[in-house]
């Protein structure tokens, strides 16, 4: 009896210890960061990569500047499982902050997931981060104020493929009686690019060829013998998770060359690679964040943090890799937007209001990437209140059977020609929610 | 027409692996009258096992043997936890316990061996071979191989031995194998690590085709049409479902799809398989049941 | 002691047919009423509303609908979620179709449109049975899914395929914010469960219950087999549809058809599986079951167990949790949380005495 009293008087004394721990943490005033992240289901390669590489930076800048002005960021993890409803529950519990530590930006990197919380981080006035994917219209900041499709919306991604494209035939003049296929996922995101191609088709005068895998994506063999049938100049992969090793198995298989296909930006990481073996060799994709560990911004991470042992990742063999970079580009975005809106309101913790002034006025030319030592990392990149995407350019990597290989510059989507397209779709949006769009000139 | 010839070709050949999968469903469902969900995480589960063991620098048979007996262990387990408590019971009940299974399995082969992809080197190059003007894929082949060389063990087995005798008897009447003294559970633990082993057969040419990977146990939906198709008892009928499946799912997408703009291939073997059973509601092989009141 | 029938007596045929013959049964009920429309919506918070009680009262109904065809007609069905997805787009699309259609009455459509596709894929249950009626609901769930991402026309030429939700108003009253959604959530799933309750307990309900145990025995007794039977269809999918509806309106806001696939299928299975097939108040159970415990569990891992589980650990925990738990169930208590309940109701009668 006695032997238990001890361990609950044990507990208690431990119990108190944990608060007063995590009171004095917050004295000094943090920034927090929700993370919506997925380490299991079908897309957990993707997940753990990109989390990974997100708070690894952000752990970086703490161990190396002591946070963002003195400002520290702290976050915590709630798993989603890729699933659309986890990534609400998850929202709903985590917009809050943490310990009075208030919340800066989320970042689901879940198409779906940001769908279902769009309205209400609206709502919430808390910034929603879709970085490379998401809801194309929210580009049009005067309609989705807190939406930040950033870097590259998927209608710009596309349209550079197709410049590419051009390019190396010779001129875009030359695509005209080109035949280009599309595979793309039968979902949502797969489909959502389906009308910029045939847009792109008529303006080009290319033949396009579309051709739907159903989900998940593991049987793709009649679509393509029907790509073998067509004998198309070249084919583009929209896919996702499985889809993508598979394509290239079966295009192998089929004797389509695997360098005339090109993937798209979740077509493009290690894992779509590495599990097709041999049959991958010389696939040709899109990055807006080349893979790599020569960056002056990732060989500091694995210095400060991985060698001192507090790095997230389970398998070391995957810092550089596509995913993790990308994670890294998005935590230099994110704290970059912490710090032009401490600039403005502040060294202190943010609310989600202040930090979206931040991601609205974000500007990377050449000289700020080389301070955060992401030169080639990371595209030159300026926001505004009517443009939330801010970059569009991406280059073109090719698989050498082990890894990537960066084989252009930057290339950029005819964004003009897109412009039009988005801000009808947005207004249509705003007409529907009875929203009235923010007059841009006004902002500043 | 040579066109139409590799786009039916191509399907047979992914219908034999489609029957691999069904075919340990037909030796579960014969032997214990389990409709074994599970079966697509057992081969997740094999599979994983394997590729992990072999990263880690095992030879490829060591491997082989040891995912071979971690699916005995497991038919084991189930056998002592999980199967012997629920005899008796309403075969609905048996299926859903198979879902709960099949949620534990994949738990267990994720938290064992983690969730990245693993890309599968069997050794077979997949490049085309053309014969007569036809283009065939070259690891279809080997796959299509390997299929009957295991379904020939498999009748061996059956045909041949003792076990296979009392097998048969099991599949047969239950009670009258019990009554003769053949132990049950003894040859429902044997039945379920036959089963592993179609499942690890199934999860290596599968994973090198797939890569290994969570969706691996998502074939087992293209099983179920198989299934129904070729009948729950019939190993032959897994096989000719197979076919059948592999070949009109194929033909349908190429001809059909273009018509209600393509994707089709998720629900076509589904409707098909609907229509044989409006026909023949115990599937081309099964048993016809006898309504008694 | 304080939970007891004695003295309780029916003494008109009404007071027999009641669902609720005990006068402690009623008072409870009433105070849960109490709580659950006067307590709950004043002292909620958005975290309570939006990520539990909600989908828990969302999930209820799923399994409701569910429930009166498993467990009441014993027709195993793995298409719940393309009922669902019917009936969410239906009721979305029937805004567009009849502007002006109130917000009600179109939840009420989508329910309807759910029940007719639900009686198509429920005709070939006259002729395959048992395992092989898996086929047909498959067929529907997979159907249904392509279908929707396919056609835009289903989400009002939206090229993606994802609807959102229209303006929450009802008679006038804007049910927008959190509190709002869950107040109409409430006040649509409580009739369907009283309708329901009072359904199964009726000649139809019992027809039912013949049907399941045995269907040759039922038609030799004069049940209309094919009546009978595409009924439980079509008054499952109806209230499938409308959970659906509720889904994509009142809990998040916006749905796209993968968001209706197997694993929601499977996941309102669990729930009958878990709470109690052929029992009302199962479906309750059972959906606070499975909208609690990943919640629960994750909470713990984040405060009590941080650090000593890798991250993503948890979540196959959680798996193999769940497998084990539905595996236990199915062993020692086929008839699920429901039936634990009754034996706790049994020791109230006694309670705090022991004999």
């Amino acid at each position: 009896m006695k032997n238990h009293l001890h361990t609950l008087k044990g507990a208690v004394v431990l119990a108190l210890g944990l608060a007063a721990a995590s009171a004095t943490a917050q004295a000094g005033g943090e920034q927090y960061f929700p993370l919506q992240s997925y380490r299991v289901g079908p897309y957990a390669a993707g997940g753990t990569g990109f989390f990974g590489g997100f708070i690894d930076y952000l752990q970086y800048v703490n161990l190396k500047e002591g946070g963002v002005n003195g400002v520290k960021l702290t976050w915590s993890e709630c798993e989603t499982e890729y699933v659309v409803e986890k990534g609400v529950e998850c929202y709903e519990r985590l917009k809050k902050g943490l310990n009075g530590a208030p919340a800066a930006a989320t970042n689901p990197l879940s198409v779906g997931i940001a769908y279902a919380t769009l309205e209400r981080s609206t709502a919430d006035k808390l910034p929603l981060i879709t970085i490379n994917h998401g809801r194309t219209d929210s580009t049009d900041g005067s309609v989705f104020p807190y939406v930040f499709p950033l870097q590259l919306n998927p209608y710009s991604e596309v349209s550079a493929i197709i410049n590419y494209i051009g390019q190396k035939s010779g001129g875009l003049a030359k695509l005209k009686g080109k035949k280009i296929a599309v595979l793309y996922h039968g979902s949502p995101y797969g489909k959502e690019t389906n009308p910029i191609l045939e847009l792109l088709s008529k303006k080009y005068g290319f033949q396009l060829v579309s051709l739907e895998v159903p989900h998940p994506g593991n049987e793709q063999q009649s679509q393509w013998l029907t790509i073998r049938q067509q004998k198309p100049d070249w084919v583009i992969l929209r896919g996702w998770g499985v889809m993508n090793p598979v394509a290239l198995k079966t295009a192998q298989k089929t004797g389509y060359p695997a360098d005339h296909i090109i993937g798209n930006i979740w077509s493009n990481s290690e894992e779509d690679a590495a599990p097709a073996g041999a049959a991958a060799k010389g696939f040709i994709s899109i990055t807006t964040h080349p893979s790599g560990t020569q960056f002056p911004v990732l060989q500091g991470i694995k210095k400060t943090v991985l060698d001192a042992g507090k790095g997230n990742l389970a398998d070391a063999k995957r810092f550089g890799t596509v995913y993790y970079n990308l994670g890294v580009v998005n935590g230099i975005l994110n704290v970059e937007a912490v710090r032009l809106a401490q600039a403005k309101f502040g060294k202190k913790p943010l609310t989600g209001e202040q930090v979206r002034w931040g991601f609205e006025h974000l500007h990377f030319d050449d000289k700020r990437l080389k301070e955060v030592g992401a030169l080639g990392l990371l595209q030159p990149l300026q926001l505004s209140c009517a443009d939330h995407e801010g970059g569009g350019a991406v280059r073109f990597q090719q698989w050498d059977g082990q890894q990537w290989k960066v084989i252009s510059p930057w290339v950029q989507a005819d964004r003009k020609l897109l412009r039009p397209i988005i801000e009808d779709s947005s207004h249509k949006y705003a007409k529907e929610k009875g929203i009235t769009p923010r007059d841009c000139s006004k902002e500043s | 027409m040579s066109f139409f010839m590799e786009v039916l070709l191509g399907g047979l050949l992914a219908g034999v692996m489609y029957s691999l999968v069904a075919i340990g469903f037909v030796l579960i469902y014969k032997a214990s009258g389990v409709f074994n969900f599970a079966q697509g995480s057992m081969v997740l589960f094999a599979a994983l096992t394997f590729v992990s063991l072999l990263e880690r620098g095992l030879p490829f048979w060591l491997s082989f043997v040891i995912s071979l007996l971690s699916m005995l262990l497991l038919a084991l387990l189930l056998e002592r936890l999980v199967l012997r408590h629920l005899v008796n019971r309403p075969p609905i009940t048996l299926f859903m316990a198979t879902l709960g299974l099949s949620y534990v399995v994949e738990g267990v082969a994720q938290a064992l061996w983690g969730a990245q992809v693993h890309g599968l080197d069997l050794g077979i190059e997949d490049t085309p071979l053309e014969l007569g003007g036809l283009m065939l894929s070259r690891f279809d082949l080997f796959a299509a191989g390997s299929a009957g060389l295991l379904v020939l063990l498999l009748s061996l087995l059956f045909n041949k031995t003792r076990i296979g005798l009392s097998l048969r008897a099991v599949a047969d009447d239950q009670l009258a194998a019990l009554a003769v003294g053949i132990r049950l559970q003894r040859m429902w633990v044997l039945v379920w690590a036959v089963a592993g082993l179609v499942g690890l057969v199934a999860g290596l040419l599968w994973g090198a085709r797939l890569g290994v990977q969570f969706s691996l146990s998502l074939i087992v939906l293209k099983a179920l049409p198989v299934l129904i198709i070729g009948g729950f008892t019939s190993i032959g009928g897994a096989i000719v479902g197979g076919l059948i499946v592999g070949a009109s799912e194929k033909l349908a997408e190429v001809y059909l799809g273009p018509l209600l703009s393509g994707g089709i291939e998720n629900w076509f073997p589904y409707v098909l398989a609907l229509l044989f059973l409006l026909l023949r509601p115990a599937g081309l092989f099964g048993e016809r049941a006898i309504e008694r009141v | 002691m304080f939970y007891q029938e004695s003295g309780q007596f029916s003494t008109r045929y009404r007071q027999d047919g009641r669902a609720l013959r005990l006068w402690q049964q009623r008072a409870a009920l009433w105070a849960l009423l109490l709580l659950a429309f006067g307590l709950l919506p004043f002292i909620g918070n958005d975290y309570w509303f939006s990520a539990i009680l909600i989908p828990f009262l969302v999930l209820s109904l799923a399994g409701l609908g569910l429930n009166l065809l498993t467990g009441y007609a014993g027709q195993l069905s793995l298409g719940s979620a393309a009922f669902m997805a019917v009936g969410a787009f239906a009721s979305y699309k029937l805004q567009f179709l009849l502007p002006g259609l109130p917000l009600l009455l179109s939840f009420v459509a989508g329910g309807v449109v759910a029940a007719a596709v639900g009686v198509v894929f429920g005709l070939p249950s006259l002729r395959i049975k048992g395992f092989y009626l898996l086929v047909s609901t498959l067929a529907a769930q997979f159907f249904v899914e392509w279908l929707l991402t396919k056609f835009a026309w289903f989400s009002n030429g939206n090229e993606s395929g994802v609807i959102t939700a229209p303006p929450l108003l009802v008679a006038g009253h804007d049910f927008g914010s959190p509190a709002g959604r869950y107040l109409l959530t409430l006040s649509v799933v409580l009739p369907l469960f009283v309708l329901a309750a009072n359904l199964v307990r009726s000649s139809l309900g019992r027809n039912w219950m013949a049907v399941r145990d045995m269907d040759t025995a039922a038609a030799v007794i004069g049940i209309p087999i094919l009546r009978t039977k595409l009924l439980a269809f079509a008054i499952s999918s109806f209230i499938l549809g409308v959970a659906g509806s509720l889904w994509a309106f009142t809990y998040l806001g916006t749905v796209e058809p993968h968001g209706f696939d197997l694993s929601r299928s499977f996941q309102v299975l669990f729930i009958i599986i878990l709470g109690g097939m052929g029992s009302i108040l199962g479906n309750f159970l059972g959906a606070a079951f499975i909208v609690l415990l990943p919640i629960v569990l994750s909470i713990l891992s984040g405060t009590l167990l941080s650090g000593v589980l890798p991250a993503g650990q948890l979540e196959n925990l959680q798996k193999i949790i769940f497998g084990v738990l539905i595996i236990l169930f199915l062993i020692k208590e086929p008839d699920g949380l429901a039936r634990l309940w009754q034996g706790w109701r049994a020791r109230a009668r006694l309670w705090p005495l022991r004999f």
